[in-house]
């Protein structure tokens, strides 16, 4: 299940997910005059999360717009322009201010094909930031994956690393329908923000698509299937690293988009390991945690264990450093619970 | 004005530590976001000079200059700041969630969000028959928002005593107000809700204070709201590890050149409002009471990783 252009090693180079990102666009465009792009601070400063550096130099304050502070306006003009057949791609920083606009997007962008019977498309991205784990406050580190995956009519897409967040890009903005584009902001190469060092990996300069709703098999093993998305693979990795030092072997599965979700590659890793665990920094109920675990469990897998997740508890995000970290998932978190289940 | 422009400049010290050589905003005794109010302190002192306990203020992610006015408990709140389990949320709420209920105060970082709870508490005051007018601070930027037109609507049509104080510090992050904003200033737009609007140039806290003055009394009279544009200046970046990019060569060090607190220093001493002994005076106050209340801060516990699970219901 690796994708063949990880292995291909033509003119690549290690990329972060930001410029990995920026490059997607920049093709895009190249290749579509109908992609523009538009948010607040995109333009001039090239995204605060550095998702659009060159473009506004590249393809002119026409097609690359800084915006107001209006979301609800500038969101919901995207799904005007997109019924035109343009495809917009949208920029709001962060996941937690998607309250100000969320009509433009769930009853909006969502429903746009479903009411007009499948003839008015809605081919737009809307991009953003999520995650937490630096003491940002409970309005600047939430995930909500299971807040939006849950609202039909909208793909959800969460890359891991670079190699995907390129090629996950290029096929959303291809997409005719909308997609949710979350970037975790542990993984995203900022200059004023930690980085994950394995979201930093070898890029392909040329274009190429990551399809939607294909999971990816990120390390195999037979004795536990670990489930992760976007930061929590990178934890799920590290976990199954030091484990296999005490002859366990963790799969593990990076989602990479929730909607559509890949079950099938999820039930087909259980019934090798017979053990799953769910690992989710966002709110544990109701999320994607528990979708996980229903779908393995309507499948009617025996189970050499009962089904664990780790999930960020049902509380707002705190500042304070100790109380943030005792929150979220990590590895040693993950190591420990597999540990526990693994000798059950 | 003094108080806070040296509440931030220790604010800004502890950021740093822990932040070099490579800048890592989780890292050090202040990690998350750092917006400072440096340059914008007439805005808070020329309105809050007017208020009282009972009148309520919101203000926005660049809260510490109107908080301090208001006169949020300094303690509490920069224990707040640093995470403490003394401070006001108890650590759970940092810089952008500073509340204290002692002098109705609070603020959140979501632009213009500070408008509806504003009004909302003059809407109660009215209700109640109680004394208390109510004052959101936003920047100019979220005059584009929403929630600010929708929320002058109602407070003009209720006749709410509620003033909305827009601090025009000309940029929204990178963006500059001509880029975001269809006029050249935000009090003509006072007359969609026919409500007064007031612009107030110069940064200059005497002028603010008059505006405010007459505004407040408006709203205390049952005469509605007003809407004030003050233009005001940051002097920092939007938030600490800005590279500021964005600006014009050599604007900051024009805004530097203006900056308020030497102006009014010279301004008191030469109108005799004040000796240069006074000032002097005022100054060295200020920076017992900043050093008694860093120290306080930084000495006080942290909490315990399972107060995380409080507080989510009361
Ligand atoms: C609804 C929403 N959109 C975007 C942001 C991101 N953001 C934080 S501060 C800011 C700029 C605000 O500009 P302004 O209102 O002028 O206030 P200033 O920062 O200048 O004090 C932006 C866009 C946010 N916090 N909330
Ligand atoms: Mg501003």
């Amino acid at each position: 299940m690796v994708e063949p252009a990880r292995r291909d090693n033509r003119r690549k180079r290690k990329l972060t997910i930001a410029k990995a990102i920026s490059e997607a666009i920049a093709q895009e465009m190249e290749r579509d005059s109908g992609v523009f792009v538009m948010g607040e601070d995109i333009a001039k400063l090239g995204g605060v999360f550095g998702n659009t550096q060159g473009l506004l130099d590249k393809f002119g304050p026409e097609r690359v717009r800084d915006t107001p502070i209006s979301e609800t306006g500038f969101i919901s003009m995207a799904v005007g322009a997109a019924a035109l057949g343009l495809r917009p791609l949208v920029e709001l920083m962060f996941v937690d201010f998607f309250g100000v606009c969320m009509d433009a997007i769930y009853n909006l962008a969502a429903k746009q094909a479903y009411f007009s019977g499948g003839h008015v498309k809605c081919p737009m991205v809307l991009m953003t930031s999520v995650g937490g784990g630096y003491s940002d406050a409970g309005q600047h580190s939430q995930c909500l994956y299971g807040t939006f995956a849950h609202l039909p009519g909208m793909k959800v897409v969460v890359p891991s690393n670079a190699y995907d967040a390129k090629g996950l890009m290029a096929a959303a903005i291809r997409d005719d329908n909308p997609v949710i584009f979350m970037m975790h902001k542990n993984l995203q190469g900022m200059g004023w923000l930690g980085t994950v060092a394995g979201a930093t990996v070898d890029v392909p300069e040329d274009a190429y698509e990551v399809p939607l709703g294909k999971a990816a098999i990120t390390r195999p093993g037979k004795d536990i299937t670990v489930v992760g998305l976007g930061a929590t693979v990178h934890q799920a990795l590290d976990a199954a690293e030091t484990l296999a030092k005490d002859g366990i072997e963790a799969e593990v599965i990076d989602l990479r988009s929730l909607a559509p979700l890949d079950r099938e590659a999820v039930l087909k890793s259980v019934r090798k390991t017979g053990r799953l665990l769910v690992v989710d920094d966002d709110y544990k109920s109701f999320g994607v945690s528990g979708e996980i675990i229903a779908t393995v469990a309507e499948a009617g897998i025996a189970l050499k264990s009962p089904p664990q997740r780790l999930a960020y508890p049902d509380i707002p995000i705190p500042f304070a450093r100790p109380m943030e970290q005792f929150a979220l998932p990590n590895a040693g978190k993950v190591a420990t619970l597999i540990r526990q289940m693994c000798q059950e | 004005m003094v108080l806070s422009r040296g509440y931030e400049e220790r604010l800004a010290a502890a950021y740093m530590e822990g932040k070099t050589p490579l800048f890592n905003m989780a890292n050090g005794p202040l990690p998350g976001e750092m917006h400072l109010s440096n340059g914008q302190e007439p805005c808070a002192v020329g309105v809050c000079a007017h208020l009282r306990a009972e009148d309520t203020v919101t203000a926005t992610h660049r809260p510490h200059h109107v908080a301090i006015a208001k006169g949020v408990d300094l303690r509490a709140m920069t224990a707040e700041i640093f995470g403490k389990q003394a401070g006001l949320s108890g650590g759970r709420g940092g810089h952008m969630h500073i509340f204290d209920p002692r002098v109705n105060f609070a603020c959140s970082g979501i632009i213009a969000q500070g408008m509806g709870p504003a009004a909302g508490a003059a809407l109660a005051r009215k209700l109640r028959g109680e004394p208390g007018v109510a004052v959101a601070f936003i920047g100019e930027g979220a005059a584009n928002q929403g929630a600010f037109h929708e929320v002058m609507n109602i407070a003009a049509l209720w006749k709410l005593p509620f003033l909305c104080i827009i601090e025009d510090n000309g940029y929204g992050v990178s963006v500059m107000k001509k880029d975001s904003t269809a006029v050249a200033r935000n009090d003509v737009r006072a007359a969609a809700y026919g409500v007064p609007g007031v612009y107030v140039p110069g940064n200059d806290p005497y002028a603010i204070y008059a505006a405010a003055g007459e505004a407040i009394e408006r709203a205390r009279a049952g005469d509605g709201p007003t809407l004030i544009e003050i233009e005001t200046w940051r002097l920092a970046g939007h938030f600490m590890g800005d590279v500021e990019g964005y600006r014009p060569a050599g604007e900051k060090d024009a805004l530097f050149a203006r900056d308020p607190i030497p102006a009014m220093r010279q301004r008191m001493i030469a109108e005799k409002t004040a000796t240069a002994d006074d000032v002097a005076a005022l100054e060295a106050e200020a920076k017992a009471t900043l050093d008694a209340v860093f120290d306080y801060a930084r000495s006080a516990a942290e909490p315990r990783p399972e107060e995380a699970l409080e507080k989510v219901f009361v």
